[in-house]
């Protein structure tokens, strides 16, 4: 059995907002293999944030186990990390290509090599032709893609997606959550995805993690046995919906 | 194809709305019989510009250095203030509502103030242009700094990069159209600060000159000052509106 590229136990992180303390997350215990696609569910206010600036390294956990790389996927924490917000924060005064680029720059990577995988990486998100563009010049999920490139240019082998389709419209979202599954099969990164959509998480993960607020904590972590590719009418099948009840019994939403 | 003939015929419409302004100046005086010493014609102003006496150049010069020296110093103070209030919050939590008051000060008022400060001359109205350009560049630069998402400079720590990445790459550009918009605001304060300076006390400028000439009730020569110190102003605008063309794309910018 391989190594857990994640191997998170125990971990607990509590921040401060105007001089009240919240615990933002308790005892969070789950592994990530490297490769996989893992979804983090729950309401607002939960901690899944928070657990991917940890993970991030922006944040330092108050108690428990952080680690990321394994023997045989070593990680470097400075450029091994790939991050795609619910905003695409596309840099408005760059073109798309300049934007794309903008995580090597800061890296220090060599730009012409960079520059070549920024196009090639347009490419895969379907963007060709448009690195000459200003972001204004595009549609909210044209630029969700671009940002899902920018994420990916400095080639980390960890991508955090805070709710990255969360502010696009129902089909849009469709669309993407079926790209991503393309992009993330043909990168072969290991992607965290935060989402408050169940069926989006049981619909991308290869496993769901449930997160509960009030107080914060981690409620199940359930391995999604359906087969890749993924369809869109696997959603009406039997099992997916197993799933996703399975899910909002969690939430105590049913 | 639209949209630039319409912009052909709104630029047509200014022009004949500057020309139509000139014409009825001419038609006032000419129609109006009105004096000379009240309401020179358009012809006798431009024959104004060319008496020596007047020594336009050198007045002319002297009001533009003026004018360039207080705004640049406010462009660089400004500027830099704002960038150090982003990198401690202490330090805008202690300073920013102090210039806030400061800002309510009628920078006119402190004429007589800066001429016992600074003597007179170029330097002091130098001085009186700063004062009053300084703060809407250094109060809109300071937001337009604060405006960074907080995700951005997330995904900046994330890669581990520094300060003056963050500065140069995420916030300055950010902040760009904020700081044209109080460029643009200041560069019409810092012509009005230097002709303050130089009406309270100088010997040389163009309000230097409009003091001399207004003696013996000379208009033409004070219509002439008027029009070039507004040149100046223009100019400068000019330059500052042609620099944000060249550095913020179309969308970025701030009307």
């Amino acid at each position: 059995m391989t190594e857990p590229f994640i191997h998170l136990s125990g971990v607990r992180k509590t921040y401060r907002r105007g001089g009240e303390a919240h615990l933002a997350i308790s005892d969070a215990t789950f592994d990530v293999m490297p490769g996989e696609l893992v979804s983090l569910v729950g309401p607002s206010g939960c901690g899944k944030s928070t657990l991917l600036k940890v993970l991030a390294g922006l944040h330092p956990q108050d108690e428990g186990e952080v680690r990321i790389g394994s023997g045989t996927h070593a990680f470097d924490p400075a450029r091994d990390v790939g991050m795609v917000f619910q905003a695409p924060l596309l840099l408005k005064w760059r073109r798309i290509l300049q934007n794309v680029l903008l995580p090597a720059e800061i890296l220090g990577l060599p730009m012409g090599e960079a520059r070549e995988r920024a196009r090639a990486l347009l490419g895969l998100v379907g963007l060709e032709g448009s690195e000459d563009k200003y972001p204004y010049e595009l549609s909210g999920g044209m630029q969700q893609r671009a940002a899902i490139a920018r994420a990916l240019v400095h080639d980390p082998k960890l991508v955090l997606m805070d709710e990255p389709f969360g502010a696009l419209d129902a089909l849009t979202r469709e669309k993407m959550n079926l790209e991503l599954l393309r992009i993330w099969k043909e990168s072969g990164k290991t992607i965290l995805f935060v989402t408050h959509g169940i069926s989006e998480a049981v619909f991308l993960g290869t496993r769901v993690v449930v997160m509960t607020a009030g107080p914060a904590r981690m409620a199940d972590n359930i391995a999604i046995e359906l087969p890749y590719p993924r369809t869109l009418d696997m959603k009406t099948h039997h099992a997916f919906g197993e799933y996703t009840r399975r899910i909002y019994r969690l939430l105590g939403m049913e | 194809m639209e949209a630039s003939s319409n912009t052909l015929s709104r630029t047509l419409l200014a022009v004949l709305a500057h020309l139509g302004l000139l014409a009825a100046w001419y038609a006032f005086v000419a129609l109006g019989d009105v004096p000379k010493y009240v309401m020179p014609s358009p012809l006798a102003t431009i024959k104004a510009l060319f008496d020596a006496n007047y020594n336009w150049w050198l007045n002319s010069g002297v009001t533009a250095l003026e004018i360039f020296v207080g705004y640049f110093l406010a462009l660089g103070v400004g500027v830099t203030l704002a960038l150090l209030f982003t990198w401690s919050k202490t330090l805008e939590a202690f300073f920013m509502p102090l210039l806030v008051s400061l800002n309510m000060i009628p920078k006119v008022a402190l004429g007589p103030l800066i001429i016992v400060w600074f003597k007179y001359g170029i330097l002091p109205n130098s001085m009186m242009a700063f004062s009053i350009a300084v703060f809407p560049i250094l109060l809109t630069t300071a937001r337009g700094l604060r405006e960074t998402e907080p995700e951005l400079l997330d995904l900046v720590r994330a890669l581990r990069g520094s300060r003056w990445q963050l500065f140069t790459k995420i916030q300055l550009p950010g902040a760009l159209p904020y700081i044209f918009s109080g460029m643009k605001v200041g560069a019409i304060l810092a012509v009005a600060g230097a002709i303050v300076g130089e009406f309270l006390s100088s010997d040389k400028g163009l309000g230097y000159l409009m003091l001399q000439v207004q003696v013996t009730l000379d208009t033409p020569a004070m219509f002439m000052a008027v029009i070039l110190i507004t040149l100046i102003g223009v100019a400068l605008y000019g330059s500052v509106l042609l620099l944000e063309r060249l550095l913020v794309p179309k969308d970025a910018r701030i009307a």
